[in-house]
């Protein structure tokens, strides 16, 4: 294997994307991300990879990332690998990578995804960009996107011309999108969270044409510093925010009483059929637990109705639910930005306009 | 046993957020707060002082100002503090500064039964990258998102949080821990704390301080040196194509819940 140098830009060909496992199921995060680097392969004219780290992982399960867009499938197996340790995956993910030198590499921004990352970016000497919302190669459908989703004049601004992976997520506290690139260093890494790229229809033909390639893995146990005690699966059910119909979240505007607040937002979702959701701020105070967080650090969701009660509207938060199809937001500050988002917007108090919404709601289900 | 904690000093984005003409955030008109996660981590090793008696160490990178974070650390109880401050290091973005960080630890060295401890993440940047990739460049082992950590004699036994559910590791020191703010409630800083304060040592690691530690490559620090660069940056357009109903009443509500039935929304 010849030396490996993440400068050598030229060397590097391909895009990957790390497929995660957890108990031999793939993480439909992966096929997310499929979708999505099946567009930036094709804008390249190149192969694109799944990468899959485990043990005993079925053929079928392996085959089917063909259906969402992998020409190939490299298959790393080992009882080290069947479950996650930083040191155990770092070694051969980082080896792989310094042999087949992918130009780009996408991880999805599961709270293991984060820890392996910055861990495989530190070593391969290159940038790592985290919770991307979009991502583009192509100048002209970068310029296509700013046109919807910016403020900049497009047609007159110049833009240097590359296939310089661009990666995009709010930034500087929230009220700004950058637009970033790692123009020097391969591969240009990315996690993006569950939720934020759209899973394209399977594709019965693709998963049959795919090629399945079982990597010889070089690990001993002695190259792994953590030992796994054990593993817990939360007893608790965990809200289905990403397949929601309805969303009714609540914000720091509850702070005045959190548990009515949340007593009648819950009363809400409930009478549209919905689950509840929250801003950052609410499970920061410890009013809802984290997996109820819509924003770019929690859930993307796309409801049919999303209904924000009491949130301002960071642009963290916006990223996380802007593309729902109707917006009703609640808010006594009639200059908050959610309502710049919304569908409809009620300037007065959630805590007078939520009970009355909800009576609104029963009685027009309950005259069908 | 030392236990070294990095910190960040934070703009406090919970109240009024400052924003410039150019829509980036007025951090100069923004008061400033310990990273959440960072004081979790401060935290864990006060206790592990408590315990065992060992030295706690803190470590921030940022403009000056920072020393009056570290100060305020120092009368929570930590030993002593180091500050990496230089305009060499402004702009790095997390696969630099993690380098720079990395560095100054191992000039404060880091002995077989030590402990490093980062917060999980900053709430500007969010990225919870630095913790890893600080682990990476001293090569050490690490454990991130961490509820609950034990240490028994070089044993440290971590509760690390999944999306549903945890995993119990094990872990030898040294070894870097990143810690979310759930793992303990901070201690405020105590009366002879604050008065011991300024008598504890804070020493500055500028530039020239760090420029030749084996961890650092000066090619690959600060705004040109980072791998990640901008490429642009914007602001979203305003909508605005939304319906502001007039009111806030029943028939507010009533109108709302006509224009939802008649679109079979609901």
């Amino acid at each position: 294997m010849a030396e490996f140098n993440s400068k050598d830009t030229a060397a590097f060909k391909g895009v990957w994307v790390f497929c995660e496992q957890r108990e031999g199921v793939i993480m439909s995060i992966s096929y997310q991300l499929l979708s999505e680097g099946r567009k930036l392969a094709n804008d390249l004219g190149v192969e694109l990879c799944g990468v899959v780290l485990g043990s005993q992982v079925k053929e079928d399960y392996l085959k089917a990332l063909g259906g969402y867009g992998a020409d190939k499938v490299y298959y790393c197996d080992s009882p080290l690998l069947k479950d996650y340790t930083t040191d155990g995956y770092t070694k051969v993910l980082c080896d792989l990578i310094e042999d087949k030198k992918p130009e780009i590499f996408l991880i999805g921004a599961t709270n293991l995804g984060r820890d392996l990352g910055p861990r495989c970016a530190a070593r391969l000497h290159t940038g790592l960009t985290a919770d991307c919302t979009h991502l583009d190669v192509d100048v002209a459908k970068y310029k296509e996107f700013l046109k919807t989703t910016s403020t900049i004049d497009v047609d007159n601004t110049a833009f240097e011309e590359n296939t310089n992976l661009k990666m995009t997520r709010p930034a500087f506290g929230g009220h700004l999108m950058a637009t970033i690139i790692c123009p020097r260093f391969r591969p240009q890494m990315s996690t993006v969270r569950p939720g934020v790229m759209q899973t394209q229809p399977y594709d019965e033909a693709g998963a049959a044409k795919t090629v399945v390639e079982k990597v010889a893995v070089k690990l001993d146990k002695s190259d792994i510093g953590v030992e796994i005690l054990e593993i817990k699966k939360a007893a608790k059910k965990m809200v289905d925010l990403i397949g929601a119909d309805v969303v009714v979240s609540v914000g720091r505007g509850i702070s005045k009483d959190p548990e009515k607040g949340l007593a009648m937002a819950q009363d809400l979702a409930n009478a549209l059929g919905g689950v509840l959701g929250c801003s950052r701020a609410v499970v920061d105070a410890g009013w809802l637990e984290a997996d109820h967080q819509v924003g770019q650090t929690g859930k993307t969701v796309h409801p049919r109705i999303y209904v924000a009660l009491g949130i301002s509207g960071a642009i963290q938060h916006k990223a996380g639910m802007q593309d729902s199809e109707c917006i009703i937001a609640v808010n006594k500050n009639a200059d908050a930005p959610i309502f710049e988002c919304a569908s409809y917007g009620i300037v007065g108090d959630i805590f007078k306009v939520t009970p009355m919404l909800t009576e609104a709601i029963k009685a027009v289900k309950a005259s069908k | 046993m030392k236990c070294i904690v990095c910190v960040k000093q934070v703009p406090d984005t919970s109240g009024v957020v400052a924003v410039k003409e150019d829509g980036t955030m007025d951090r100069s008109k923004m008061p400033t707060i310990t990273n959440h996660d960072d004081l979790a981590a401060v935290e864990a090793a006060l206790e592990l002082k408590d315990a065992t008696g060992c030295e706690v160490v803190v470590v921030s990178m940022g403009p000056p100002p920072a020393e009056g974070m570290l100060r305020e650390l120092l009368a929570m109880g930590a030993d002593r503090a180091v500050l990496i401050s230089g305009r060499e290091f402004g702009g790095s973005d997390t696969y630099a500064t993690s380098q720079i960080i990395a560095g100054a630890i191992h000039k404060i060295g880091v002995e077989p039964d030590d402990i490093v401890l980062c917060g999980r993440q900053a709430i500007d940047g969010d990225t919870a990258q630095v913790g890893p990739q600080i682990a990476e460049k001293l090569h050490l082992p690490q454990v991130s998102y961490a509820a609950e950590i034990k240490v028994e004699g070089n044993s440290v036994t971590v509760k690390r949080l999944l999306e549903d559910g945890y995993m119990m590791l094990k872990v030898n020191t040294p070894c870097l821990i990143t810690c979310v703010k759930e793992l303990n409630q901070p201690r405020y800083m105590s009366v002879p704390g604050i008065f011991e304060c300024y008598q504890k040592p804070l020493e500055i690691f500028d530039y020239e301080a760090l420029k030749d530690e084996p961890l650092i490559d000066p090619d690959t620090i600060g705004l040109k040196g980072s791998p990640t660069n901008v490429y642009k940056s914007f602001s979203p357009p305003v909508k605005g194509a939304g319906m502001m109903l007039e009111g806030a009443d029943k028939a507010t509500v009533d109108q709302l819940v006509g224009i939802l039935d008649g679109k079979h929304l609901i």
